[in-house]
């Protein structure tokens, strides 16, 4: 199994260096001066000069490039100008409160979609079956920034219940720190919820009238196990292969949640820096963000392998994605 | 992982002859769920059409002395905006931005990558990973924020919402089609046509692509609507059209700052990307159910 | 008799697919004696599978359903008892081995793990002891190394192992009757011969009663005391072993026996030596099931259903022209065209 995980990671290098690539390629493609862009029209010539070198920008490309990676290579993601800071260490900054969401929402997704998806299945055409049905198509049109406003409206503006923005700390009590996670994390879970709610149904529906669930009952298992246990587990691979994809959801949902409810995380560091141009943050976070994404697939691939015992341990596909 | 199988020559024809006779017409209105989301797809269309029409007012003229006015004040059906714009025209002109970003964009995406995928899945070898390695770079971006950076690189503008929501799909339509493309490969007729002389090009063209056109047109049709939520998520970020076109992203942006005024704006907004969404993924569900039921996107 | 271990009489099964009613099974009866084999043979979709999945009670919930019959398993009124009474009998008085080895094991689960489910779903015993059992049912059923095979997923098995394992789960909890759906179909034929021989010496050392459910006539001859050959949901002929060998009576026997000669002098190669296919289930049939296929068949066959007759001791046949007083000509091979 190391051995496994490490062989991943040697082929996950080449996708980093891919990311890596690309953000490279699209700061450079800013038509005009990224730096007279960033200091705005009032900058002089002097000060963008400087900037020009600061950045690097004065180098040629393939300088600038190498430059880029050996310093990324180092952990250094460039310095923000407008906080005067590391970006790594911005990030760093707001990457757990991020994590807080995201995680919640994940855990939320997972023990709603899942069950519901389920119990769905094993009632394939009830009433409950045609419920969850439409309930998670709903819920994967909906805009979740418009369910976020919605959220707010209610149980904020009309009822009070929530604190419409922010997020708590621990010091003003374990309630009040969960009383603002609440929406927020509602809002990023209802799409990963609703896709849960329908690759698992899909994906039991497929494996129920397998023979192996027919020996299981034929065992006198009770019904709870047969379809938890057994059906269940067969299930799990496409369900995997969902987490992997919504962990890209979450993290691209959370950009937009953290700027609904001005929560302190990575989307609004990205947000922020959009609106103050500071492209060196935009940059550093969004190639974070990537890097993390890659990671968390690693996982999913080693999950892979816990759940299908057929898979083999000495070929290197399963792959990221689908 | 569905979209690599090669699918066995049977349902492939069985599919092709489906496609032919139009009988999957038949079975994609039998299912009223698809049917209804059709529908409503295309109530949606006609309204942005036909827009000019509908709307009771223009929808970007201004009148600060009436604004936040509510629902069905002074002839304004869902009340005025910030600007005293009549909310109900500016809702049905913001049909026409999302869909007209929804269809353009998806069909960038599907240009570029498939033309991507065909190449990738035919030529093999180093040029399939040299642009499947590029893709896989794509697909390591959450969808939203690779269109979001694109944009602060780009500027605001209804063209480069378009092209920056038509790069990110790109990678997506590049998987499926070179999966298909792979599985059409190994097929007895392509062999047979190559013997005969036939060139790359009119391979490509004449006999793989035909062969992917279910999966995309299933694949398509549900990326208009991740589509029209990216547009909408855009300007609501402020990174999408410029004001003051109207959009419903950066309608419900607006309503945001208003929620407690005047709440309609942020509500039909929304409600209006609701129901277009929901109607192209039940539509787009019928489909796959109709074309191509192996798949799960 | 109290040696009975299993009756089932008028045993009636429907099931209800989109706006009609599939009658599967119709009237059929059944009495086995502890440590009997009973074979039933029939053609794909004669209803063997329904009927013995019917004796589980693991129809398809909401779509299966039993209008008619009753079911008597060592004295308990089977149909009568509550959900979690009749999981106490599967598994552990009724067990159940199916057609296909490589798709009735579990994929995701040990070998091990799947024997042990079956041990402690029905024994109040330690995870050790069941582990130990697992060991010991892998031996019996012969399956070598069974201390590292208990560790291993069944696509570390070939078919017949996987079979045996089957096997090994099924008689796990020593139960009083075992159903074999086609335990042997899918394998190769020295790997049936092996796996078939088990069954029989299991069967010997444990007194289990076997349903052994086949398309294959040899099979019953080899494993069988006691046969019944269905057609169509009906049982068109039954009785002992013996006297059916000795003296089939009915034409849908008759064909089925030749469909073994074309299978055996062709090498295997299976011909459908019985022209035509079975009727449509959904319809009512107002006279014999086999009419339309039966080279014997008159007027009445279309317009009478012919009702079992027992034409000798133990041997009911179901056809207007086999009687107590009345044979019908057997032609040779007129099934082959
Ligand atoms: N779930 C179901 N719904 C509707 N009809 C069914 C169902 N299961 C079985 N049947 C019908 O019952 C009839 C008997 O099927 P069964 O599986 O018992 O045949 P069989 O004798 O076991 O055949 P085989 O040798 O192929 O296993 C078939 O005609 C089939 O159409
Ligand atoms: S009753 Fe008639 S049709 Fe039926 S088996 Fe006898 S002869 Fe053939
Ligand atoms: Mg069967």
């Amino acid at each position: 199994m190391g051995k496994y995980i490490l062989k991943r990671l040697v082929d996950l290098l080449p996708t980093i260096f891919v990311v890596a690539i690309i953000v490279f390629v699209i700061t450079r493609l800013i038509p005009g001066d990224p730096a007279a862009v960033m200091l705005g029209p009032q900058a002089s010539v002097e000060d963008i000069q400087e900037l020009r070198d600061d950045l690097g920008l004065n180098e040629p490309l393939h300088t600038q490039f190498f430059q880029y990676i050996g310093d990324l290579v180092q952990g250094d993601f460039g310095v923000s100008l407008t906080y005067n800071q590391p970006v790594i260490s911005l990030i760093m900054d707001r990457f757990p409160n991020t994590l807080i969401l995201a995680i919640s929402a994940l855990v939320i997704a997972l023990l709603i979609g899942i069950p519901a998806g389920i119990i769905s299945a094993s009632k394939q055409n009830s009433v409950m079956d045609y419920t969850v049905m439409v309930i998670s198509l709903i819920g994967v049109s909906i805009p979740i920034f418009w369910l976020g406003v919605m959220l707010v409206l209610y149980f904020s503006v009309n009822l009070g219940w929530f604190p419409a923005t922010g997020m708590g700390t621990m010091d003003e009590g374990f309630i009040t720190y969960i009383k603002h996670l609440v929406l927020p994390s509602i809002t990023l879970a209802t799409i990963p919820m609703a896709t849960f709610a329908r690759i698992t149904r899909s994906s039991m529906l497929e494996v129920i009238s397998q023979d192996y669930i027919k020996t299981a009952r034929a065992k006198g298992i009770k019904e709870f196990f047969v379809i938890g246990k057994h059906a269940f587990k067969n299930a799990l691979t496409p369900i995997l292969t969902v987490l992997g994809m919504q962990v890209s959801a979450l993290l691209g949902g959370a950009v937009l949640t953290e700027t609904i409810f001005s929560w302190p995380g990575m989307g609004r560091l990205i947000v922020d820096a959009i609106d103050k141009r500071d492209f060196v943050v935009v940059q550093g976070t969004v190639l974070f963000i990537a890097i993390i994404f890659v990671l968390v697939n690693l996982l999913i691939d080693v999950l892979y392998k816990i759940v299908n015992p057929r898979v083999n341990y000495s070929s290197g596909k399963g792959g990221t994605g689908k | 992982m569905t979209s690599t199988q090669p699918s066995s020559i049977e349902t492939r024809e069985v599919k092709k002859k489906e496609i032919n006779e139009r009988s999957f017409i038949r079975k994609l209105l039998k299912n009223r769920i698809a049917a209804f989301g059709l529908f409503v797809t295309i109530f949606m269309t006609i309204i942005a059409i036909l827009a000019p029409l509908i709307a009771t007012h223009s929808p970007n003229e201004m009148d600060i002395t009436h604004s936040l006015l509510g629902a069905g004040v002074d002839g304004h059906l869902l009340g005025t905006d910030n600007y005293g714009r009549d909310l109900f025209s500016r809702i049905v002109y913001g049909a026409r931005i999302s869909l007209i970003v929804g269809v353009s964009a998806v069909v960038f995406g599907a240009v570029f990558g498939t033309f991507l995928g065909l190449i990738a899945g035919y030529f093999g070898g180093k040029l399939d990973s040299l642009i499947m390695r590029t893709m896989d770079g794509l697909f390591a971006f959450p969808f939203i924020l690779l269109a979001i950076t694109l944009m602060t690189v780009l500027g605001q503008g209804l063209v480069n919402v378009i092209i920056a929501i038509g790069v990110a799909n790109i990678p997506g339509f590049a998987r499926i089609v070179r999966g298909q493309v792979l599985s059409v490969k190994e097929e007895e007729f392509i062999e047979v046509t190559r013997s005969l002389g036939a060139t790359h090009g009119r391979i490509l063209f004449q006999h793989v692509l035909p062969n992917c056109l279910a999966p995309l047109i299933v694949y398509g049709t549900m990326s208009i609507a991740g589509a029209i939520i990216s547009e909408a998520a855009l300007s609501f970020l402020g990174l999408g059209v410029q004001p003051p076109t109207a959009s419903w992203g950066s309608i419900l942006k607006d309503g945001k700052d208003f929620l407690v005024l005047n709440p309609q704006m942020a509500t039909f907004s929304g409600l209006a990307i609701l129901i277009t969404v929901l109607g192209i993924n039940l539509f787009g569900d019928g489909l796959r159910d109709a074309l191509d039921p192996k798949m799960k996107v | 008799m109290s040696d009975e271990i299993l009756k089932v009489e008028n045993l009636d099964v429907h099931f209800r697919s989109s706006a009609s009613i599939v009658k599967a099974v119709n009237g059929v009866n059944i009495s086995l004696k502890k440590k009997e084999t009973l074979g039933i043979v029939g053609e794909s979709g004669s209803g063997k599978s329904v009927t013995a999945t019917a004796l589980m009670r693991l129809l398809p919930k909401g779509i299966g359903s039993i209008p008619n019959g009753k079911i008597t398993f060592n004295g308990k009124d089977i149909l009568s008892l509550s959900d979690k009474e009749m999981r106490d009998v599967r598994g552990n008085d009724i067990a159940m081995i199916f057609q296909d080895p490589m798709t009735s094991l579990n994929p995701v689960f040990t070998v091990g793990d799947q024997i042990e489910e079956a041990v402690r779903t029905h024994q109040q015993i330690s995870k050790k002891e069941a582990k130990l059992k697992a060991i010991e049912m892998l031996k019996v059923v012969g399956i070598p190394e069974p201390e590292k095979r208990v560790k291993m997923y069944p696509h570390e098995f070939s078919g017949g192992m996987r079979q045996r394992v089957m096997i090994a789960i099924a008689l796990s909890c020593n139960p009083k009757l075992l159903i074999a759906d086609e335990p042997t179909t899918a394998l190769d034929v020295t790997v049936q011969a092996q796996i078939l021989e088990l069954m029989k010496s299991l069967q010997e050392k444990n007194d289990t009663s076997i349903i052994m459910i086949t398309h294959d006539l040899g099979v019953v001859w080899e494993m069988c005391d006691k046969v019944i050959v269905m057609y169509a949901g009906n049982t068109v002929e039954s009785g002992k072993v013996k006297t059916i060998y000795d003296n089939p009576l009915h034409p849908y026997t008759w064909g089925l026996l030749e469909s073994q000669i074309t299978k055996n002098t062709l090498n295997g190669n299976k011909l459908p030596a019985i022209p035509g296919s079975p009727p449509d289930l959904r319809n009512p049939i107002l006279g014999c099931n086999f009419a339309d296929r039966c080279p014997y068949a008159k007027e009445i066959c279309k317009t009478t259903k012919p009702e079992p007759i027992e034409v000798e001791e133990g041997h009911i046949v179901s056809c207007h022209f086999q009687t107590k007083s009345n044979r019908l000509e057997r032609k040779e091979l007129v099934y082959i065209e």
